[in-house]
């Protein structure tokens, strides 16, 4: 038998390209479906909150001018880098939700593909759903999606790696940047895919990965008055209408999607429409 | 008496006096420093030292490409910096290049703004390497179109090769030309001075030369305004006080970005100068992002979520 003890890992957030602690020192216990003690995740602060914001801003402009090739790119380089991490996450999905190994490595699989079908939406969206629209004027008249600025989500509690997933891809696809709130339940897998992401070429601060309470935080996302939209798909419904009144105040999009679809890009995409006279 | 009779303007007199200053602990000074950052300001006291740091920073813009709209707006903002809200108190002053001073003046005045102090970067600012002649010329200059602060700076290489008299001397004539009109704040360059016992004598150097206040850096090097330096600083004007009855300023500048690093250069004016030093008259922030992310605490405070920069106004 071996004396050796366990190095075990320390999970903490994901800020601007970093992995802090919580600047308020709380933890909470993750257990897993039997109940056993499984890691002590970082309770995120409404202070964690703002940190990353102040991140995701200032990372903003630059993520936003990066060309759609570039950013997909470097989606595709995600999908790379998990690939090659699979096992990690397929024990990490099974030791806290305690599903079967094939269902583990059915969510890593289809994790992956979901990271390469959003990376080949980014060249593609602009051509998609921009438009040459006919005036009566000598000029060239373009509506061209733009991306909105910082925008927070709520991940799903299950699947925890593929929800993460489907909240991050289309926000980042079209040039936002992301603050997400990851599963409570299971944080694990979340926070090996932001040491994934710090492998993978994504600019610091593009994308923000806090672990803790949705109650606690969605309220601050939704008040927050420099996050421009909110993706609330993993939030319990009893806190939807609530979540919606806090962000009206300051006219923040709120969305609530269902399934992995190019709409979720699009959601966080504003029309920009150029006039430009012909000829000169 | 002249120089509080600590030095009699020769040069040996001002070598025993550097000399007989005490080494400063270095570990001592940056536990002592990074132990005060520690401190938790909530509530009424952080509404109390935002509004207390917004009315002591210099509000400052040293850029080449300064332009008389850009410094005209500063002035506007600096008068009152949230337009929407008349509580929010002015600036200590504007801090500007000599040949803005008269625009800055002009401009403070035309919109009521009459409190708020115009500081001109003088002696060739940032460098410091001219003649003397067009130091006092400089100086002369900015007093001339309304300054009425002079932020000069020191001779980084007299000092360090040890020609502690030329930086004397060289003070002592910025202040004759100041007289009544301008107060001066010595600017040291603390990232240039390597060390923190070159700071304390740097800072006992430019107090018996006749400064008002003595100041961190320009902004232009890094690392600028770091607490162990601001907390040595302090440390000699507290002495200077304690030997001459005379209260000498403080003006961190440079790197003080975020209500937290304002509160904790407060909180280290409180633990070590003690309370009278914590008044604009005695204590400024050399600063220009610093304000918005003030402004954006104080809303936050106000209106219970947090603000966004898209708020208040670009600098």
């Amino acid at each position: 038998m071996s004396n050796r003890i366990d190095v075990k890992k320390t999970y903490k957030l994901y800020i601007n390209g970093v992995f802090p602690r919580t600047e308020s020192g709380r933890t909470y216990e993750v257990k897993n479906a039997k109940g056993d003690f499984i890691a002590n995740p970082c309770l995120a602060s409404r202070k964690d909150l703002k940190d990353a914001v102040v991140a995701a801003r200032a990372a903003q402009p630059g993520w936003n001018k990066a060309t759609a090739y570039n950013k997909g790119q470097i989606l595709y380089r995600i999908a790379e880098m998990l690939e090659g991490r699979s096992a990690q996450f397929v024990d990490e999905i099974c030791a806290v939700t305690g599903v079967t190994k094939t269902a583990a490595v059915k969510e890593v699989n289809e994790s992956v593909d979901r990271l390469v079908w959003y990376a080949g939406w980014s060249d593609k969206i602009s051509s998609l759903t921009g438009a040459l629209n006919p005036v009566a004027g000598p000029y060239y008249n373009f509506t061209i999606p733009e991306s909105m600025g910082v925008i927070a989500a709520i991940a799903p509690e299950s699947p925890s790696l593929l929800g993460l997933i489907d909240a991050i891809s289309p926000i980042i696809v079209g040039g936002n940047t992301v603050v997400v709130l990851a599963s409570n339940k299971a944080p694990l897998s979340a926070m090996s895919f932001a040491e994934v992401l710090a492998t993978s070429d994504v600019p610091a601060g593009v994308i923000n990965i806090l672990t803790g309470k949705k109650e606690e935080i969605a309220p601050w996302m939704a008040s927050h008055m420099d996050i421009d939209g909110f993706d609330i798909s993993g939030l319990n419904k009893k806190m939807h209408t609530d979540i919606k009144v806090a962000g009206a105040e300051n006219l923040k999009r709120i969305y609530s999607f269902k399934a992995a679809e190019p709409g979720r890009i699009l959601a966080f995409l504003e029309n920009k429409t150029v006039w430009h006279p012909i000829g000169i | 008496m002249k120089f509080f009779g600590l030095v009699d303007g020769s040069d040996s007199s001002l070598r025993k006096f550097l000399a007989s200053l005490p080494a400063v602990d270095q570990v001592g000074a940056d536990s002592r420093a990074a132990m005060l950052a520690t401190r938790s300001i909530k509530a009424s006291s952080k509404r109390w030292a935002i509004d207390t740091a917004i009315r002591m920073v210099d509000l400052t813009t040293l850029e080449g490409a300064d332009t008389r709209g850009k410094v005209e707006a500063l002035c506007t903002k600096a008068v009152r910096p949230d337009p929407t809200n008349p509580d929010v108190p002015s600036v200590g002053a504007v801090c500007v290049y000599n040949d803005m001073v008269g625009i800055a003046r002009t401009h403070l005045d035309l919109i009521g703004g009459q409190h708020v102090g115009v500081a001109a970067v003088s002696t060739a600012f940032p460098s410091g390497r001219a003649s003397m002649s067009v130091k006092i010329q400089d100086t002369q200059d900015a007093i001339d179109a309304g300054a009425s602060e002079i932020d000069m700076v020191i001779d980084r290489g007299a000092f360090l090769s040890g020609n502690y008299i030329d930086v004397f001397n060289e003070i002592v004539a910025i202040r004759e030309i100041c007289g009544d009109k301008a107060h001066l704040k010595v600017i040291f360059e603390t990232g240039e001075l390597v060390t923190y016992d070159n700071v304390r004598k740097a800072s006992f150097l430019a107090m018996a030369a006749g400064a008002h206040f003595i100041k961190t850096s320009t902004g232009k090097v890094a690392p600028a305004a770091t607490a162990p330096v601001v907390l040595v600083m302090l440390e000699a004007v507290r002495d200077f006080y304690a030997m001459t009855q005379v209260r000498i300023g403080v003006k961190p500048a440079g790197g003080i970005r975020t209500t937290k690093d304002a509160i904790k250069q407060l909180v280290l004016v409180n633990e070590t100068a003690g309370p009278d030093w914590l008044t604009p008259s005695l204590f400024r922030i050399g600063a220009s992002a610093l304000l918005n992310d003030l402004l954006m605490q104080r809303m936050k405070m106000d209106d219970g979520y947090y603000a966004s920069p898209q708020y208040v106004t670009i600098d």
